[in-house]
């Protein structure tokens, strides 16, 4: 790190998390984070007017913190970065406000991102620069896609995505017929690891049938393996039986598993790409991790994946977007920049 | 250089004024309902440079607390509450409801009435003007059905945008001369001069969340 890298500060409120990130280059030097989870756990899933509200509340004190870890001024920073879309509408509007009062009172430019090129970005923090070429899977609670990736700043083309649940929406919903908390991920992950027999049921794999692939080669459906999960828990209780947790998550994280490296895969193949790189919050499930590493490892493919801590939502990941957008030479965003909940992943910069 | 803002109506309203005779340098105001995050920055940034003045310059910022639609209400406040951090310089809030009390123009109690959408207003009830103009709150801010709170209101000056929604409801014929939205010159020189009374720049909801879970931003990528 440099003093003369620009230091750029990232604002993320696209769901329920209120990320601040500042980065030098792609030195990480804060990542402030202040979630509303537990507010919305009660109701199974995210309350979008609880966030916002939540966000108004955090975003000077997670600003304040951030600075402070980071040791900085905030007329230090220069340039500021946020999430632009995609994400819930009167969330990404919190973000994008408080990231324009300050580009504004701090005469310094703007820059409003796409929340999941930043997903992809946030590796430089971890990994250095990106390859020349990478196939980035994004799983998540909002999110499942494969996307090709030549240079982030100039966009990325989109393979395939889910046709119906994201990834961690099917974890949430599992861990909600198992008895398992919200968000159910983290949950559903150490469940697995408690013992759980990986092959004691054999879930169905959505979309891998030759036929579907035909039509849905890089697509993901998780809809038809949670009703298979719920069916088969239901069918144990009805007769009185005691549901093996463990055994069902691992049974049911080995299938998302299979589906999400085979794709992958599948796609790094297809495009000829050496690196896939794995982000959103279902990156931090460890047997994704181990899954992936053994098989792009005989495929010949080297995987990246950020800590955990980077890959669910923060303001990090979008600071390095900002930071790799600066370097690059883009042309901010006008002042009137809108907080655009359905930005197509082709758009890198509002 | 008194900065001041109020987002808590369809309008988006901007005036910098002198912070201690209150006189107004610059000003403006768009209705656009939906486009207060797109509006506001570029007003701000648009009244500080036709003033001349830059963001340093600024020694207060005031700004609206509603009540008002919940989405753009925070768009204002959220806009404060981190100029002001950055700036190291005060920020108030002030009931909006009381903005609109102090632009009426009548010698006697008014009543003031806004849009709370789903049917219903936000109003609030207000003293005769003092010999500085100020105006005491008596009664609100509160969120009713107007035939609910018409008797309330009833031969009271009403002004807000509340009256030409709901004219019949209140029981008043159609009337043209109606001040519809707050106004940022009026909340400056208001603040400056001690005639609007000034809270924490914390939002007035006045309404619990809707309780509808989102499964989270869906993928936007084709299918
Ligand atoms: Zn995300």
């Amino acid at each position: 790190m440099t003093e003369n890298e620009p230091l750029i500060l990232g604002i993320e409120t696209s769901c329920d998390e209120t990320g601040v990130g500042i980065v030098r280059g792609q030195t990480l030097l804060a990542d402030a984070i202040a979630s509303s989870v537990e507010e919305h756990a009660r109701f199974g899933g995210v309350v979008p007017e609880v966030a916002s509200r939540a966000h108004l509340e955090a975003m000077v004190p997670t600003i304040r913190r951030a600075c402070e870890t980071a040791g900085i001024k905030p007329t230090d920073v220069d340039a500021v970065a946020v999430t632009s879309g995609p994400g819930l509408a009167g969330a990404l509007l919190v973000g994008v406000a408080a990231a324009k009062g300050l580009a504004l009172s701090l005469d310094k430019p703007l820059y409003g991102v796409n929340h999941l090129a930043a997903h992809v970005a946030v590796d430089t923090l971890e990994h250095g620069d990106l390859p020349k070429g990478c196939v980035a899977m994004l799983v998540s609670g909002g999110h499942s896609s494969l996307l090709a990736v030549e240079d982030i700043t100039d966009g990325v083309l989109p393979m395939g995505s889910t046709i119906d649940d994201a990834a961690g929406e099917a974890f949430d919903k599992v861990a909600r017929v198992l008895g398992l908390p919200f968000p159910g991920g983290p949950y559903i992950d150490k469940a697995a690891r408690d013992g759980g027999d990986r092959l004691y049921v054999k879930f169905p794999r959505g979309l891998t049938s030759q036929r579907d692939l035909e039509r849905h080669r890089f697509d993901f459906s998780f809809s038809g393996l949670k009703t298979a999960v719920a069916r088969w828990v239901e069918a144990k209780r009805r007769d009185g039986e005691d549901v093996p947790v463990n055994h069902v998550a691992a049974a049911f994280q080995e299938a998302v598993c299979d589906v999400l490296t085979r794709k992958a895969i599948d796609a790094c193949k297809d495009r000829g790409y050496e690196h896939l790189l794995i982000g959103g919050g279902v990156a931090a499930n460890s047997r994704l991790r181990t899954m992936a590493e053994e098989r792009c490892a005989e495929a010949g493919i080297a995987v990246r994946v950020p800590r955990p801590g980077l890959c669910t939502d923060n303001g990090a990941m979008i600071a390095a977007l900002g930071s790799e957008l600066v370097r690059a030479g883009k042309a901010p965003s006008p002042l009137d920049l809108p907080a655009d909940s359905s930005m197509p992943i082709t758009t890198v910069l509002n | 250089m008194l900065l001041a803002f109020d987002t808590s109506s369809a309008a988006v309203t901007v005036a910098l004024a002198d912070a201690v005779s209150g006189e107004v340098l610059a000003s403006s105001s768009t209705v656009d309902a939906l486009r207060h995050g797109e509006l506001l920055a570029p007003a701000i940034a648009a009244a500080l440079a036709e003033a001349g003045c830059t963001p340093r310059e600024l020694t207060k910022i005031a700004v609206g607390v509603g009540p008002g639609p919940f989405t753009g209400l925070r768009v204002g406040l959220v806009t404060a509450r981190t100029m002001a951090d950055v700036l190291g310089i005060e920020v108030v809030g002030v009931c909006s409801l009381d903005i609109l009390a102090l632009q009426s123009p009548v010698e006697q109690p008014v009543a003031v009435a806004t849009d709370a959408r789903r049917k219903e207003i936000y109003w609030a009830l207000y003293d005769s003007p003092a010999e500085d103009g100020s105006r005491r709150r008596i009664e609100g801010p509160a969120v009713d059905r107007p035939a609910d709170v018409a008797h309330v209101l009833a031969g009271l000056p009403i002004t807000g945008r509340g009256v030409t929604l709901y004219a019949e409801a209140l029981g008043r014929g159609p009337s043209a001369e109606v001040i519809e939205y707050p106004s940022a010159e009026v909340l400056a020189s208001g603040v400056a001069t001690g005639a609007l009374p000034t809270v924490l720049p914390d939002p007035l909801y006045l309404r619990r969340p809707d309780v509808t879970v989102s499964g989270g931003p869906k993928s936007v990528l084709p299918t």
